[in-house]
């Protein structure tokens, strides 16, 4: 190669360096969520002195609602949720405290939802500080922030059965935001599935507003939530179906006209006689109120299985900083338990902490005691056991094998047997691997189950089908639920037309210095034309260079 | 060459391999093909690199492996007797007079070496691919190349290997070398010590580190590449669609999974510390998928992935032994691996067992081309990580 007299610093024309993005706008606390803790966070942070932003995802698009994203909506918007105005009304009138935020002069964004959360890291330096990914109905753009607090809530464990494809099958806290917040549910009888204390506290709402609650199911032989929230339910004529299962949603292209209950036994079998058979128009799912941590886990902040929090959450501190400095977490999505359920004071005292610790992190936070976060409650039921006896019983004692992933069409046998997908046809020998047999000396690893059967990889994220997974993954290894991995969240969390993340405005020399590939001339030179042994990039450097 | 009894009650091995990717597992499979006792050790999950995570692009005319990849390819999912999805042919569109001069090298190359290329009025090119739009400055339709699932090829490298007797101990990290002369005999691993008859190191950014533990100067620098992908499209004909400064293709289920534009070099120790992390070059990808197929500009991004890989300092592949350890063979793909690795694999299979390949020249694999290579020529190169501040 050649050789050259001095050293000399040169520079790659192809990589990321000197290319970052313009970016207009900065705020020192960016707030994502406007519930309950959100909003408690905000007004925490309003007296701070510092820019504050608040940003909220309501009213979400009407397309994104059909996909499901970001909660299980099961197709029962009602059509005042396609006019914007008037859910923007509803939500203010949901939620006072928002005008409150506006009149406190915090930059207050309804329907922008936040798609990623981008630190400068070793492994990612080339932006400077912390990044937001934010988008509206039209485009995307990217926000710079100092500190962030996540208060993204919780959605719901989606569980398959014969059906619940239909229109009409829905998540808990999806039919409960339709109904209190967007007032557009277009439900009329709803069976809950679950009975826990999200799950009974939802049927109180919806029976609030005007739906009339045909059963209440229930797996175990007892309910999993406070007598006092079923006591009103039943008074309005509810039945209650303990040791039962859906299995099967029949219905009519309008979506679910009724439900049929099995009575299953204690090992989740499937017992004969006593089937029962239930009118509805929508089954709502209350199995298990997840925390919504896509933001926090796919920023890159640990997160681990704790089942007094709901699941997979963020490991906080007191203040309810994650383990990524300048991110908090506050509300449903750094953990859901009964009594954090049923009073939102729990939420809004996690989003004052979290305020009272950003500020000072910026300089500006009061001096003095601070306030101490509620402990969730002592473990009264076990979390992990419950979702395996739904998914035992509901979903792999089905007769029906019904889609776990509607998305990919994927099956809880076609998991268990890592199954190659349907449109590959494939006739051969069978797989010679099942779920544990890929890899013996790791845990089991839900990518791989995504990697190989693709469940999980459609476009409502996995929303509905990764507690099941998850929960198959245990059942087919006989592992425990707290030892299967989270299966990686990856931006955008919220499925984003390539027109609107092309909106994005990017570098002069970003556009100027693009190139397929790493851009390194020699990389591509044929082998019959090399002439010297070569050794280094310049060696050609005069040639044009078209990755392959 | 027989099998060891290494300490510790471990199975050693005729051959070990460290690195579970696709060159790895490739070179695992040819071996025991031949009923060679070999293992393949990797650190974390197989295929958890870049083999795992690139564009499924099976095309690379200008290596020396060049004429075998496109002879194996279509007979891989036979020989392995599990799915790679792989599909032939390819088509790259040019939006300009400039890229149709750039592209113009594939026909050159695939010309040379016996394959026929089409060149592609805009027309044509429209007629091909339903999602190109009026943008469209002219192409090419190669005869010759393709696309394959990643992961799928990288499980079936691992399966097939195992069916044929091949071991492969994942999440088991290599942490020095037990020498006796001028040879290596055994691997110490986070598992105990593996004895062996033959070393190959393919461990992705980690070759380098490795081969100096023995001695051996393999020059790489490591960076992090993006790609993202959208929901399913309705089925093109050929979804092996390249152009615009885009490299990618569209999966059988429908999806557009794309990469392309600028890299970013990190240290090397930073790779095995967490996994890659995508960030705002996503937007760019976008932007250029948009202009290269526009009808399909209403697509939803549903993810996007990022990974590390490692490159020499003139992008070119090392399949090479050395000469200081007699046993010992050192391969990396310099960041254009997952397509070769049919070819790769059987490469590396023949400088083990009989010390030269036996089917490509791979005189410009050598790694003594880097003997003269000054010190500090990364920084010569610009390839240096960014400075990043306070974490």
């Amino acid at each position: 190669m050649k050789s050259r007299a001095n050293t000399s610093v040169g520079r790659d024309r192809a990589s990321v360096a000197g290319k970052q993005p313009p970016i207009d706008e900065s705020t020192d606390l960016l707030i994502i969520g406007a519930g309950p803790a959100g909003l408690s966070a905000a007004l925490t942070a309003s007296s701070g002195g510092v820019s504050v932003t608040l940003v909220d995802e309501n009213p979400v698009p009407l397309q994104t609602m059909g996909e499901d994203v970001p909660l299980h909506f099961g197709g029962r918007m009602a059509p005042t949720a396609a006019n914007r105005n008037a859910v923007l009304e509803s939500i203010l009138k949901a939620r006072p405290q928002l005008a409150e935020a506006i009149d406190a002069g915090i930059d207050v964004r309804l329907g922008t939802a936040a798609w990623g959360l981008f630190p400068q890291r070793r492994t990612a330096g080339w932006i400077d500080g912390h990044v937001a990914g934010l988008a509206d109905e039209e485009r995307a753009y990217l926000l710079r922030f100092r500190q962030v607090i996540v208060a993204t809530g919780c959605r719901d464990m989606g569980i398959a059965f014969d059906g619940w494809q239909r229109p009409g099958v829905m998540g808990a806290s999806a039919a409960y935001r339709l109904a209190t917040v967007y007032e557009a549910l277009d439900a009329k009888s709803v069976v809950l599935v679950g009975s826990g204390p999200e799950a009974l506290q939802i049927g109180n709402a919806l029976m609030a507003a005007g739906v009339r609650i045909a059963a209440v199911i229930e797996q175990a032989e007892a309910i999993a939530g406070p007598a006092e929230l079923l006591a009103p339910l039943l008074g309005s004529g509810a039945r209650l179906f303990t040791r039962y299962v859906i299995e099967q949603a029949l219905g009519d292209p309008q979506g679910v006209t009724a439900v049929r209950l099995v009575p299953v036994g204690s090992d989740g079998s499937h017992l004969s006689g006593r089937v029962e058979q239930i009118e509805c128009d929508t089954v709502v799912l209350g199995v298990a109120a997840v925390p919504a941590i896509e933001l926090i886990e796919s920023a890159g902040c640990a997160v681990s299985f704790q089942a007094a929090r709901g699941g997979h959450v963020p490991t906080v501190d007191g203040s309810q900083r994650a383990s990524l400095p300048f991110l908090y977490a506050a509300g449903d999505c750094a953990g859901t338990w009964q009594s954090k359920t049923l009073s939102a004071d729990v939420a809004g005292r996690e989003g004052r902490i979290a305020a009272i610790a950003a500020l000072r992190a910026l300089g500006v936070g009061p001096d003095g005691p601070q306030e101490r976060p509620s402990s969730p409650d002592p473990t009264v039921r076990d979390l992990a056991r419950q979702r395996l006896e739904w998914v035992r019983a509901m979903t792999l004692q089905s007769a029906a094998t019904p889609f776990v992933c509607q998305c990919e069409e994927v099956t809880a046998a076609d998991v268990l047997e890592l199954s190659p997908p349907r449109y590959l046809h494939w006739q051969r020998a069978a797989q010679s691997g099942r779920l544990g047999a890929v890899d013996p000396e790791g845990p089991p690893n839900p990518d791989v189950v995504k990697r190989l059967t693709r469940a999980g990889m459609g476009p409502c994220q996995g929303r509905r089908c990764r507690e099941q997974i998850a929960a198959l993954m245990a059942l087919g290894t006989g592992g425990a639920l707290a030892d299967i991995p989270v299966a990686t969240y990856r931006p955008p969390v919220r499925p984003l037309r390539l027109s609107q993340l092309a909106a994005v405005t990017e570098a002069g020399a970003m556009s100027d210095g693009w190139e397929s590939w790493f851009g390194i001339p020699s990389q591509w030179i044929p082998f019959w034309r090399l002439t010297a042994p070569g050794g280094g990039a310049e060696c050609c450097a005069d040639e044009p260079v078209a990755g392959e | 060459m027989s099998a060891r009894e290494g300490q510790g009650g471990n199975k050693g091995a005729a051959v070990i391999i460290i690195g579970g990717g696709v060159t790895g597992l490739s070179a695992g499979w040819w071996l025991a093909r031949e009923a060679v006792d070999v293992l393949v050790i990797e650190a974390g999950a197989a295929g958890w690199g870049a083999s795992g995570r690139n564009g499924g692009g099976c095309s690379h005319h200008h290596s020396p492996l060049f004429k075998e990849e496109q002879r194996l390819w279509p007979l891989m999912d036979e020989l392995l007797g599990y799915p790679t999805e792989f599909r032939p042919n390819r088509i790259r569109i040019a939006l300009n007079q400039r890229q149709f001069e750039l592209y113009r090298r594939a026909l050159d190359n695939g010309a040379h070496e016996g394959f026929r290329s089409d060149v592609l009025d805009p027309a044509q090119v429209r007629e091909l691919v339903p999602l190109a739009g009026d943008n469209v400055f002219g192409g090419y339709l190669h005869h010759f190349g393709g696309h394959a699932n990643p992961h799928r090829t990288l499980q079936a490298y691992a399966w097939a290997m195992r069916d044929r007797g091949g071991r492969l101990l994942q999440h088991t990290r290599a942490l020095s070398f037990d020498t006796r002369a001028n040879r290596v005999v055994g691997v110490r691993t986070s598992r105990g010590v593996f004895a062996c008859d033959h070393l190959v190191i393919a461990a992705g950014p980690a070759t380098g580190a490795l081969a100096s533990l023995l001695g051996v100067a393999v020059p790489l620098m490591s960076a992090r590449a993006e790609m993202i992908v959208t929901e399913p499209l309705p089925l093109m004909s050929l979804g092996g669609i390249d152009g615009n400064g885009l490299y990618g293709r569209q999966t059988l289920r429908g999806n557009l999974a794309y990469g392309g534009g600028p890299h970013e070099w990190i240290d090397v120790s930073d790779v095995e510390r967490g996994r890659p992390q995508s960030t705002p070059l996503m937007t760019s990808l976008s932007r250029r998928l948009c202009e290269l197929l526009p009808k399909a500009a209403h697509a939803r991004v549903i993810r996007s992935w990022a990974g590390f890989i490692e490159n020499t300092p003139d992008g070119r592949p090392v399949i090479d032994r050395t000469p200081s350890v007699e046993n010992l063979t050192i391969a990396t793909l310099s960041s254009v691996g997952f397509g070769l690795s049919p070819a790769s694999g059987r490469a590396i299979r023949d400088l083990v067992v009989s010390g030269a390949c036996g089917f490509a020249d791979l005189s410009s694999l050598q790694l003594s081309r880097f003997a003269g290579l000054e010190p500090d020529w990364a920084a010569r190169q610009g390839w240096l990580p960014s400075v990043v501040g306070g974490e």
